[in-house]
């Protein structure tokens, strides 16, 4: 990452923005004046003293639940995004390493997973299997490992072809030294910068997932289980869908724009 | 895609022993084959998943009070008893004579009640089509061609940002804007009359469509406007505009065509991105196509409505690749003399 990094109006938005959500969905719940099941106002209660954003569809505190919901978008999205990156990493290199036989079928099973649209992916696991937490990250991240994989073996075949892995190969290093020293390294930014998008894919499938109603399940908060449960009321109260909606945007937008950041500030100054 | 697919479709060629056949009908096979084993592995995936329901469906159909006998009665009758891949193959055997089973919720045939849903989605994503592609081409070449202008800047901020707003914050901002807080001027349910047309009520159509079409606006203009600069900075324009030809047949007939084939490939990718796309905005705006079908469908736990929406998406977005990758070979002189110099 250059220098020139911060100086870029996208880099400083995306942190401000990212920021935002980060802060409210990790520091959130310190804060939180109620309980996320407490009920203390009226029905779709418009804003009042102590309760800036009003009330929800049961009289519960918005400000509250949008300070306490944040968390399970948050880790569901870096542990998806994660996962994603490290098996999608091991499996693209292998692909582009070994080649052959294994490289077609890796990059084969890759094309097949990759017909299903994400959150289809998503809810059909999740429909089926039921709404645990781990079974939706799992499911969410194995839909963005084919992207990985193909970025990846891609990356890898032109590193591959490169002189000082030759050398290597030739000074008799072991294969998983040349994979690890040698390749690994040179794939690393465009694999962050891909780690940025697929976390702003994370958070639409994740907080799509709950606005379906098969992501977290109720009481609990959670910034689309929000925007399903007041949805009926977007005339009376639209504080309450609103809210959710502007988190989601910001979290989802300020990783999307620091990915482009991390991008250009490699690529040059040159806009593609 | 089109890189894995060429070497899969070398697959194809291997087995097939196709080597006798003109060379782009060889090609021509082993994609097609290919785009089949694609198609059979996902309806693998999709039986598989169906069949990891923790619940039995006998159980579910008769009711938790149903004795015991009678469960045993209806497994042996829905062929639950055999081994998984026998009712793989007649599953699959009676997929493609066109019987997708009947739903478990309304007792309707599966095909009947995805062919009205199916209906409803194309009309919503041809209207989307008619205005994205338009829409993307000029606003593309347009930037193109002032590339690095301050308008220029903006704009590509602009898309970026746009591109990562979730289709249901997009469809939720559009009604809160037109429908219920800022504007009452749109309905912001689309509930359609059954049997008519959407284009006969076009006041429904309006705002998903906009949805859809902002969500895949961003995407394909950048596209566009890369592939387009990517053209105008090539030697052949260079060569072009030394001859003295006018620039305004540099850009329309020396750049644009090339520009386009990029253009083909991001449309498929487009088309695969609204088909998911279409299942949030359809239940935000509870228009009923496919997507909304598919959401209430697992709501009841539909087993035979779940799988045969998900195979047919999945098969549509396989079709849309192998077609962006015809049009692509067709339209590319280099790949098509490639294809013809193959030994």
């Amino acid at each position: 990452m250059s220098r020139g990094f911060l100086r870029q109006p996208q880099a400083r938005a995306g942190l401000l923005l990212s920021g935002i959500a980060l802060l409210a969905a990790l520091a959130g719940p310190l804060f939180a004046p109620h309980g996320a099941a407490d009920f203390v106002g009226a029905v779709y209660g418009g804003p009042a003293q102590g309760a800036p954003l009003g009330y929800d569809y049961l009289g519960r505190d918005v400000l509250s639940r949008l300070l306490l919901g944040g968390w399970s978008v948050v880790w569901m999205a870096f542990s998806s995004a994660f996962l994603a990156l490290l098996a999608g990493t091991v499996l693209g290199l292998v692909a582009a390493y070994a080649g052959g036989r294994t490289d077609r079928t890796l990059s084969w099973s890759a094309d097949v997973l990759l017909a299903f649209p994400n959150l289809i992916l998503v809810l059909l696991v999740v429909a089926l299997l039921g709404r645990d937490p781990w079974l939706i990250v799992l499911t969410a991240s194995l839909a963005f490992v084919p992207g990985v994989l193909r970025l990846v073996r891609s990356l890898a075949l032109g590193v591959a072809e490169q002189e000082f892995v030759e050398a290597a190969e030739l000074l008799g290093y072991p294969r998983w030294h040349v994979l690890l020293r040698e390749i690994l390294p040179n794939v690393l930014t465009p694999l962050l910068v891909h780690f940025g998008s697929m976390l702003s894919w994370a958070v639409t499938i994740l907080s799509g997932l709950s606005f379906l109603g098969y992501g977290v399940a109720p009481p609990a908060a959670d910034w689309g289980l929000m925007i399903n449960e007041n949805r009926a009321g977007l005339q009376a109260q639209p504080l309450a869908v609103l809210a959710p909606v502007l988190m989601i945007v910001l979290f989802a937008l300020g990783a999307n724009l620091l990915a482009e950041a991390v991008a250009r500030s490699n690529a040059g100054t040159e806009q593609r | 895609m089109a890189l894995t697919w060429t070497l899969t479709s070398a697959f194809g060629t291997r087995f097939l022993a196709l080597h006798g056949l003109a060379p782009w009908l060889r090609w021509l096979g082993g994609r097609l084959l290919a785009g089949a084993g694609a198609v059979a592995a996902i309806s693998i995936i999709v039986f598989g998943a169906t069949q990891a329901l923790p619940s039995d469906p006998a159980r579910m159909v008769l009711g938790p009070e149903a004795p015991e006998s009678s469960v045993l009665t209806l497994q042996r009758q829905l062929g639950l008893d055999r081994p998984v891949a026998e009712q793989y193959l007649r599953w699959a055997a009676r997929l493609v004579q066109g019987d997708l089973g009947s739903s478990l919720d309304s007792h309707v045939p599966v095909l009947q009640l995805v062919q009205a849903r199916a209906g409803n989605s194309a009309s919503l994503l041809a209207g989307v089509l008619a205005v994205v592609v338009p829409l993307a081409l000029g606003a593309g070449c347009w930037l193109a061609l002032h590339r690095d202008s301050w308008f220029d800047r903006k704009a590509v901020s602009a898309l970026i940002a746009l591109k990562a707003i979730p289709n249901f914050a997009l469809g939720i901002g559009l009604v809160m804007l037109f429908s219920t807080t800022v504007f009452r001027l749109l309905p912001a349910v689309s509930l359609l009359e059954p049997g008519r047309s959407p284009w006969s009520q076009p006041a429904f159509l309006i705002l998903p469509l906009a949805t859809l079409a902002l969500a895949g606006l961003p995407y394909l203009i950048r596209l566009v406007r890369s592939a387009m600069i990517e053209a105008l900075d090539s030697e052949y324009v260079l060569a072009a505009r030394l001859r003295g030809v006018t620039e305004r047949r540099v850009v329309w007939t020396h750049a644009l065509p090339n520009a386009l084939i990029p253009a083909i490939q991001g449309l498929a990718l487009t088309l695969s991105v609204l088909l998911g796309g279409t299942l949030i905005v359809e239940v935000v705006f509870t228009y009923p196509g496919l997507g909304s079908a598919l959401n209430a469908a697992i709501e009841m736990r539909d087993i035979p409505v779940i799988q045969a929406i998900v195979l047919l998406v999945a098969a549509g977005v396989v079709l849309i690749n192998l077609g962006a990758d015809l049009l692509t070979v067709l339209l590319t002189p280099k790949l098509r003399t490639a294809l013809g110099a193959q030994p």
